[in-house]
């Protein structure tokens, strides 16, 4: 005897939930991975002073190709929310 | 960067004020939500509800359809309480061209009689009607609509301001190349050789990165001026440009076709059948590689897109606890904005290290990308 | 959704928008600039290559020049040298000379002692023989009272001895 109409926003607001935990998810990969590499980067920065410039190129390129694995994450929940 | 306590003092009077001028900004777009809908709520009543899911949600603040209306392109640009600016629509319809003021559609709640069909604005996008008011789909989708819409005049404002930068100094240099650069011409020269050293050299090579400088440099500084606009709250900025996903596929597309145009065989090569390796392993790699090659382009498209959205998403969610604590009670939102308004200020300083560093990210992973597509195959013995 | 659909109006406006910019910009901005900024760095690197060169030259002027002081110091010292040497030579001939000469002295003053000593040496023999005889005069004239044939035999034996 449940009303359809509550049915669907019972699972519309699952969704939602399922996509934000995914998009946690996402940021949480992303985080630690990121994480890393600035940890890389900084020993190595510690390690070699001089070749700092290189170092925080490479850093940020590495971290943009981590955020990417990231951004693709958040899009698949972006698209499970709007695609209704 | 911060050597003088001098500037840096002015770096933060700088944040403030534009930290204020959002705040305003918001409030003005908030408050302006019921007056000027209310004068056409009576006449237009029923394609109200249809326009809005929740016919309720008008009274209440909406924080997420405010933040969306923020983020997406409009056919009009809020200026302040109720002013906006009406900007043109330009239809290109199965009929022929259809020219008419956006203000005509009163804020989506009035139907316009054009010289061909009779037009709606159905969330933000031009629809065809006929006489019932029903959409009529079949023509809806033979219309181009090339309208100056507020993304489009950003990107418009934008590309004057980077003319106007960029050929004076340019002027300046033609007049005499060895005197010691001076003014908005010495931020802007190290920036220049930093992508000629650092960005273009290491990755496409001293041989062929001549070719690729103009392209990068004005990736560069139209990504860069975009995302700095994007984060001014007032009029000639506060557009999400660099956040619109048609920007940047426009971009990334772009990029794509140059990689195209100028690869050579090697990288096919590379990308077919990488060679020095056994077919069964060929198998696996090659889609592996044809993958790569769409999917390099589409998160470049996705990465600005992503980060500059995030970060307008964030700064407007700021703001909106403001007013969802404010509806609770008036103390709530006046204690709140406290601590809003240093998180936004926050974030500002945050967003403008992202302006920055996405301009660099395009224009490195383009490089990198464009670097990849020339490469001169003479290390494949190595391999072995 | 319509975040994530590329809108048909705005591609279209982006398109025309950048080729422009990308035109107006590589044509009036990059390219003057980019030169300006190449033909900086050249002069920048050809001023420091003719500071270098100026700088070398400068050095080898220097080496030049210390070179030469070298040289006089030599010459100088050659000539205090040949000039020591030379009163050295001088004055050894001097002692030299003297010392022959005073040689020489030497020698005539024993050949004069010489002859003196043989002149002397004759007269005390003759003295000695005249004596000898006197008294042998006396002896035998006393024995056989004056007989010549003794006396010429008596000169005779004189005569003999030898007095050395």
């Amino acid at each position: 005897m449940i009303d359809p109409v509550l049915l669907q926003a019972a699972a519309d607001a699952t969704g939602y939930g399922l996509a934000g935990i995914g998009a946690g998810l996402a940021a949480l990969g992303a985080g630690v991975g990121i994480g890393q590499i600035g940890k890389g980067a900084l020993e190595s920065i510690a390690r070699q002073p001089e070749a700092v410039n290189d170092i925080r190129a490479n850093m940020i390129l590495t971290a943009a190709l981590v955020e990417g694995a990231a951004i693709v994450a958040i899009l698949v929940g972006m698209l499970v929310v709007f695609i209704k | 960067m911060i050597s003088h306590p001098n500037t840096s003092l002015k770096y933060i009077l700088c944040t403030l004020i534009l930290a204020v001028g959002l705040q305003f900004s918001a409030i003005a777009e908030h408050t302006d939500e019921h007056p000027a809908h209310a004068p056409h709520a009576t006449e237009v009543s029923t394609t109200s509800a249809d326009a809005h899911p929740a016919p309720h949600g008008e009274q209440k603040f909406d924080a997420g359809k405010m933040i969306l209306e923020h983020i997406l392109d409009a056919h009009d640009w809020h200026l302040f309480g109720h002013t906006s600016i009406h900007l043109p629509v330009i239809l290109y319809t199965d009929k022929g061209f259809e020219v008419f003021s956006s203000g005509k559609f009163e804020h989506g709640h009035a139907t316009v009689q054009g010289k061909h069909y009779s037009y709606r604005l159905h969330d933000e996008k031009v629809i065809v009607v006929d006489e019932t008011g029903a959409e009529n789909a079949a023509a809806t989708a033979a219309i181009k609509d090339i309208s100056i819409t507020k993304n489009v005049l950003a990107l418009l404002i934008s590309i004057v301001v980077l003319i106007a930068i960029f050929i004076p100094i340019s002027n300046r240099y033609q007049q005499n190349p060895n005197r010691a650069p001076s003014g908005l011409q010495s931020l802007l020269e190290p920036i220049i050789l930093f992508i000629q050293d650092n960005i273009a050299i290491p990755n496409i090579g001293k041989k062929n990165y001549g070719k690729y400088m103009p392209f990068l440099l004005t990736v560069f500084f139209f990504i860069l001026v975009n995302n700095l606009l994007g984060l001014i709250p007032f009029f000639p900025g506060g557009a999400n440009v660099t956040g619109n996903i048609s920007v940047t596929f426009t971009l990334s597309a772009i990029v794509l076709i140059i990689v195209i145009v100028t690869s050579n065989k090697h990288y096919w090569q590379h990308i077919l059948a990488m060679p020095g390796v056994p077919k069964p392993v060929l198998l696996i790699l090659t889609p592996i590689e044809i993958l790569g090659f769409v999917i390099r382009p589409f998160v470049l498209m996705m990465r600005l897109f992503a980060n500059i959205t995030a970060g307008h998403i964030v700064i407007l969610s700021f703001i909106s606890l403001i007013f969802i604590f404010g509806a609770m009670s008036a103390t709530a939102g006046y204690g709140i904005s406290i601590f809003s308004m240093l998180l936004v200020v926050f974030m500002s300083l945050l967003e403008l290290l992202v302006a920055f560093l996405q301009a660099y990210v395009f224009t490195l992973l383009s490089a990198i990308y464009f670097g990849s597509a020339i490469e001169e195959g003479h290390h494949e013995e190595g391999h072995h | 959704m319509r975040l994530l659909t590329p809108d048909f109006g705005l591609v279209f406006w982006m398109v025309l928008g950048f080729g422009i910019l990308f035109f107006i910009l590589s044509k009036f901005a990059w390219k003057p600039i980019l030169s300006a900024l190449k033909e900086r760095e050249q002069s920048i690197e050809g001023s420091l290559r003719q500071a270098e060169k100026a700088r070398e030259d400068m050095s080898k002027l220097v080496a030049k020049n210390e070179e030469l002081l070298n040289q006089a110091k030599e010459e100088r010292n050659e000539i205090l040298r040949e000039a020591r040497e030379a009163a050295e030579k001088v004055k050894t001939d001097i002692v030299a000379r003297a010392q022959k000469e005073a040689e020489e002295k030497l020698k005539q003053a024993i050949r004069e002692i010489d002859i003196q000593k043989m002149a002397a040496i004759v007269e005390v023999k003759n003295a000695a023989g005249l004596m000898a005889l006197d008294i042998a005069e006396k002896v035998i004239r006393k024995e056989l009272k004056g007989n010549p044939e003794q006396v010429a035999y008596v000169n005779q034996l004189a005569k003999e001895a030898k007095l050395n």
